[in-house]
């Protein structure tokens, strides 16, 4: 790699760092989200370092992508929303900060110690580099996307049974919440409607 | 050399994901810890395809696994974190100690 390519690594990898550790510093959970974003998009641009056109632009476009919809969840989820509710945000921060110390030094401790084997092969050109990965997903490897395809597809239907209102697990919701008021209201046990106007049915009819 | 590097940053990336998925207590920060640690994997995977073995496409492949890995994770993990949070209006991780044993 020549010296220019290393500099740019240098850069990249600073700020990918850098704004990973921000991601846990910054104080709004809005800001950690552009936090992460800049650090994929360093990443991203370690892959184009290494050739991986394909790959480091897919990743910059998925993960800015990703993190604008993560901003949604990062605003519903808020836990100081506007800063009115300065508090802090880490539990066992000595103890994560031991583990993930400790963490890095083994992982740089092996990276650094094992005698890795000399290269095998050369390195394409970057236009056969994409080339390459696709006659392989469409060649050899194609079981792979198969499974990757299959698992995504899984993936749709389970976030939405989980996640829509009015799907399998709502009744568990209702259940759940209806025993919480209970607890709370002894006296006024079947009162003939839920909290929110629905008319009691015991919630078992499925 | 260079392969020291990458790798090192790969490590770093784990380091400081895994910190924040352990001391972070909303669970979406967690969830964003987690793709700090894939995002290290990634930066490893490529580094070894391009260091070791870039004749064969077979690292590329591996890269896409982990890249669908990631948004699958995100995917469900939001699944899951909405159920929780109509269920139980948890939304920190020391709420949701239903299967505490």
């Amino acid at each position: 790699m020549s010296a220019a390519g290393i500099a740019v690594f240098a850069a990249l990898a600073v700020i990918a760092v850098a704004a990973g550790i921000a991601v846990f510093v910054v104080d709004s959970m809005a800001r950690a989200t552009f936090a992460l974003a800049l650090s994929f998009v360093a990443v991203g641009g370690e892959l184009v370092l290494l050739t991986l056109a394909y790959l480091g632009v897919v990743t910059i476009l998925m993960m800015v992508m990703e993190m604008a919809i993560m901003v949604i969840f990062m605003v519903m989820f808020m836990m100081n929303p506007a800063g009115l509710m300065p508090m802090s945000m880490l539990h066992n921060k000595r103890g994560a900060l031991a583990i993930s110390v400790g963490t890095f030094a083994l992982l740089a401790a092996g990276a650094l110690a094992v005698p890795w084997p000399a290269r095998h092969g050369a390195v394409p050109a970057p236009a056969q580099t994409t080339r390459a990965a696709g006659e392989a997903i469409m060649g050899g490897q194609m079981p792979v996307m198969v499974g990757i395809s299959a698992v995504l597809f899984a993936t749709i239907v389970s976030a939405l049974v989980l996640a829509v209102p009015h799907g399998r697990y709502d009744h568990a919701a209702r259940d759940a919440r209806s025993l919480h008021d209970r607890g709370l209201h002894d006296n006024a046990r079947h009162g003939g409607t839920h909290h929110d106007g629905t008319l009691h049915d015991g919630g078992d009819r499925r | 050399m260079m392969l020291h590097l990458f790798l090192l940053l790969a490590a770093a990336l784990l380091a400081v994901g895994l910190f924040g998925a352990l001391s972070q207590q909303s669970i979406v920060m967690v969830m964003m810890g987690l793709e700090l640690m894939v995002a290290g994997v990634i930066v490893a995977a490529a580094a070894f395809w391009y260091f070791l073995a870039p004749s064969a496409p077979d690292g590329q492949v591996l890269l896409l696994v982990v890249l669908s890995a990631m948004t699958v994770e995100m995917a469900a993990g939001f699944a899951v974190v909405i159920l929780l949070f109509r269920t139980s209006d948890a939304d920190m991780t020391d709420m949701a100690a239903e299967l505490r044993g």
